[in-house]
């Protein structure tokens, strides 16, 4: 594989409630597509975005998203970054299973956004915070 | 944005109440109207629901919980729920999603929706 992509493109998107979140959603669905992506793809990373800002509300006390345009080699792509100083997922294996949830949810948003994109990255530390990173390269 | 005041309406057609959601709903207006969709179906005394969602360019596990919970409500207040207008996309990323809308009715679209309310109120006593 190539190495790492290029940022051609960045915007920050504050994530301290659900109208934050609704807006964010809004700057991926642009973005999505003035990249060109298919309705499809469009539809898949926006749905992400949706269910990994909500926990960034929700569950990770507020937060920030950032919006990449990438590329790498002739491939281009949307990245979004999701980053909270919530208490973080004690169990990373857990929260990555279908149908867990530490409540009020159904358990669908980490696994369920990991099957809508291309590439899926989640670091979390205890008392520290979340990091999600998704990629869906234009097809 | 504004957040305060903000309402979707909702269409009376004859024994039936219809809403068509064409805005992305942040998650407050999303339960607002599912809290005014009890109260229409219980005021109004309808028999059924279409909620036309052909406008939505996303449906996520939130408004997808939002919809199967006022389909459930519906159902205690004796009155069936159709979601018409499902756009491809969103029917393909839901699935994928893990979220099936077990129990819930569908159909293409509005005319086909109150088919299927107007054969649910037949068939019923």
């Amino acid at each position: 594989m190539s190495s790492a992509p290029i940022v051609a493109k960045q915007a920050s998107f504050q994530l301290r409630s659900t109208v934050d979140l609704a807006v964010a959603r809004r700057g991926v669905r642009d973005w999505a597509q003035n990249l060109g992506l298919s309705v499809l793809d469009l539809t898949r990373i926006v749905t992400a975005a949706s269910e990994l800002g909500r926990n960034v509300v929700v569950h990770g006390g507020g937060g920030v998203m950032h919006l990449e345009v990438v590329r790498a080699g002739d491939r281009q792509g949307l990245r979004v970054i999701f980053k909270d100083h919530g208490p973080g997922i004690p169990e990373i294996a857990r929260a990555m299973q279908d149908g867990y949830t530490s409540g009020g949810g159904m358990g669908l948003g980490l696994p369920g956004a990991k099957r809508l994109v291309n590439e899926f990255d989640l670091s979390s530390t205890p008392s520290e915070g979340t990091c999600v990173t998704i990629v869906r390269w234009k097809s | 944005m504004s957040v305060t005041g903000e309402r979707i309406p909702i269409l009376r057609l004859g024994k039936c109440l219809l809403v068509t959601i064409q805005v992305d709903m942040h998650d407050q207006l999303a339960m607002t109207l599912q809290a005014d969709l009890a109260s229409a179906i219980a005021s109004q005394e309808s028999s059924g629901l279409l909620i036309d969602i052909s406008a939505l360019e996303i449906v996520d596990s939130f408004i997808g919980r939002m919809i199967a919970n006022t389909a459930a409500m519906c159902r205690v207040l004796d009155a069936e729920t159709v979601v018409v207008g499902m756009q491809p996309a969103v029917a393909i990323t839901l699935v994928e999603l893990g979220l099936t809308l077990h129990g819930i009715h569908t159909a293409l679209n509005v005319e086909r929706g109150m088919a299927v309310l107007e054969h649910a109120a037949a068939a019923g006593v």
